[in-house]
């Protein structure tokens, strides 16, 4: 229960299951097996039934960002008559989700980049050296992961108040960061630890710091690591609700989860639901787009984790 | 490896380690401090008040509501969403038809798109999810009530998020929705890796399917679904019951209190009703509850370790 790389999945295609099956290919045994067949068709019944269970919702969300709201009320399920593009363009501008898209990407790479940076310093002191107080640090770093956050939110809310990072970006970056710190630690210790320590020892005895070590030596090596807990933390910090909700309240620089929900609450029931559909598939489609395109390294990065 | 070696770990260890033990640690040693305090949240001046917050929780009857509710997500949640993944992973990869020469255990066809498409809601943000069900539970214009339209239920037209019988289920749907696919790839790698051997052996003493599964895939894949049910249970109890009800549910929480959650409560009584120290209250209730979460599947679900 080590890997999580024992099938190499298939591109997606256009929707259609791929028609290879894995494993060495038989012949297909015709008919003679009953219980394999009756399972067969059964598993395959239960497992499209969800897949279209899964699918439907993200297509009905699709088909109604083309829509007016009339016809949004009026029949749910019918197909829109034309592609009503100025939805998207309304959301865009007039809804603000371009700033919204942008505060998100500054928020996202900001915090990112840092938790990468931070988080390998920490788990390669923590994986390689031994001192006092080391074993200490690295559970007060894992403890974070199981402790529910909205406790500490409330204090958390007047520390960064009295700071005078409430409602900035950097702010936000840097509770960020502190919030990832824990799983990035936990995972990032384990994969230093996995690392052969001859190449690093090497290093310094040619004359490298351990600094120089780290950065040149180390930080390559680990690079299969860092990618599956970077895609980790971008999806968790690009997706974050609760964070921002309690420290973020300028609307100016709102995140896109914040800006949607907001814009959800303050349309009521006459608002421009159309240009809200709209501005719901504009923030699902580049996670989704990306998840298809590097669905391996995905797959990898959060499930990592739960299998360590 | 000696030389400068405390500087380059004190060097290292010291910005990760400042950042989290000021946004994360430190907020959380505060909070418990505040719980036994009258503090507002809005003034700077309180006094301790012993465990007057204490009383009055378990005086509040919103409390033992939003308890009851946070421990049925944890306990329910878990056992419906690991339950069906393990079925649908099962049959992804046992369920295939026994092929003449192939091995004799197989995936189904076109098994790692089924993964790919149960995968897609895990890279979605929950609150993305929860906007987008709140639309589809509309009553008059939603995508359910207008399928339960479409296929001759007219008369079964409920308020799903309107009322209190059902908003509760309706939104824990959402979550099992959103959650089951993360666990169909995860136990999938986990069966991957069963040698098939073992496989093998059973079906020549002539198990089924059904024996398979208890005796042999369940056993061996224990510690996953282990550390998949903490992991579930906190998400649970946490950040995403956070969303899912805050955004989905009038109120927020529910017709009639129907569907609040503990944490959901404290953001409430912290940022709306001014009552930080009873906000922090509920928060440690909220830690204590998951605390003895972790610790009952630990302990219940403690096995002797199989190796393989």
């Amino acid at each position: 229960m080590k890997t999580t790389e024992t099938t190499a999945p298939v591109p997606a295609g256009s929707g259609a299951p791929p028609t290879r099956s894995r494993g060495p290919a038989g012949e297909p045994a015709r008919g003679k097996k009953k219980e394999g067949t009756t399972l067969n068709v059964f598993s395959h019944g239960v497992l499209v039934i969800w897949a279209i269970m899964v699918v439907l919702p993200l297509l009905w969300a699709v088909m109604t960002s083309f829509k007016d709201d009339a016809s949004i009320f009026g029949s749910p399920w019918s197909l829109p008559d034309t592609l009503r593009f100025s939805n998207w363009s309304r959301a865009w501008t007039q809804a603000n989700m371009s700033d919204y898209f942008l505060n998100t990407v500054l928020v996202v790479g900001g915090s990112l980049i840092g938790t990468l940076v931070l988080g390998s310093m920490a788990a390669y002191v923590l994986a390689r050296f031994d001192f006092p107080g080391n074993r200490f640090i690295y559970f007060l770093f894992i403890g974070g992961m199981s402790f529910p956050i909205m406790l500490a939110l409330v204090p958390l809310f007047y520390v960064v108040n009295n700071m005078g990072l409430l409602n900035t970006v950097h702010g936000l970056i840097l509770v960020y960061i502190a919030y990832s710190l824990p799983f990035t630690v936990f995972f990032l210790t384990a994969f230093f630890r996995t690392l052969p320590s001859s190449v690093a020892e090497a290093a310094f005895v040619d004359g490298a710091s351990h600094a120089r070590t780290f950065f040149q030596i180390m930080l390559p090596m680990a690079k299969p690591g860092l990618i599956s807990v970077g895609i980790f933390n971008f999806l968790g910090q690009w997706n974050q609700y609760m964070l921002p909700t309690v420290l973020n309240t300028d609307p100016d620089k709102r995140v896109l989860t914040q800006g949607l929900v907001q814009l959800a609450v303050s349309q009521g029931y006459k608002g421009d639901w159309s240009g809200l559909f709209a501005g719901l598939v504009m923030a699902m489609l580049p996670v989704l787009a990306a998840y298809i395109v590097f669905q391996r390294q995905v797959v990898q990065g959060l499930t990592a984790g739960a299998l360590k | 490896m000696q030389h400068g070696k405390y500087r380059f770990i004190a060097g290292f260890l010291a910005v990760p380690l400042g950042l989290y033990a000021l946004f994360v640690v430190w907020p959380f040693i505060q909070s418990i401090y505040y719980s036994f305090t009258d503090w507002t949240g809005l003034s700077p001046d309180f006094k301790m008040v012993g465990f007057d917050n204490y009383s009055r929780m378990l005086d509040d009857d919103i409390f033992w509501k939003s308890l009851q509710h946070s421990l049925l997500f944890a306990l329910l949640l878990p056992l419906v969403t690991l339950g069906f993944a393990l079925f649908l992973a099962f049959m992804i990869n046992v369920g295939g038809r026994r092929r003449k020469g192939g091995p004799v255990i197989t995936g189904v066809r076109g098994s790692s798109f089924y993964k790919i498409v149960y995968f897609f809601p895990q890279v979605l943000s929950i609150a993305i999810v929860a906007l987008l069900f709140a639309f589809a539970y509309n009553p008059d214009s939603g995508a359910v009530n207008s399928v339960l339209r479409g296929i001759g239920l007219d008369s079964v037209q409920p308020l799903w998020l309107g009322d209190p019988n059902l908003a509760l289920w309706a939104v824990m749907a959402v979550l099992v929705w959103s959650t089951v696919g993360f666990f169909v790839v995860l136990f999938s790698a986990g069966m991957a890796s069963i040698p098939a051997d073992l496989y093998e052996a059973a079906l020549l003493d002539g198990a089924d399917r059904a024996t398979t599964f208890f005796r042999i895939t369940l056993p061996l894949l224990w510690d996953t679904v282990q550390s998949g049910w903490v992991y579930m249970g906190i998400l649970a109890l946490g950040a995403e019951s956070f969303a899912v009800v805050q955004i989905m549910t009038t109120g927020p929480g529910g017709p009639d209190y129907s569907t609040t959650v503990m944490v959901l409560y404290v953001y409430q009584k912290a940022f709306r009703d001014g009552q930080a120290a009873y906000a922090t209250t509920i928060g440690v209730a909220l830690l204590i509850v998951t605390l003895a979460f972790a610790a009952l599947v630990m302990r219940v679900g403690r096995r002797e370790r199989l190796e393989f």
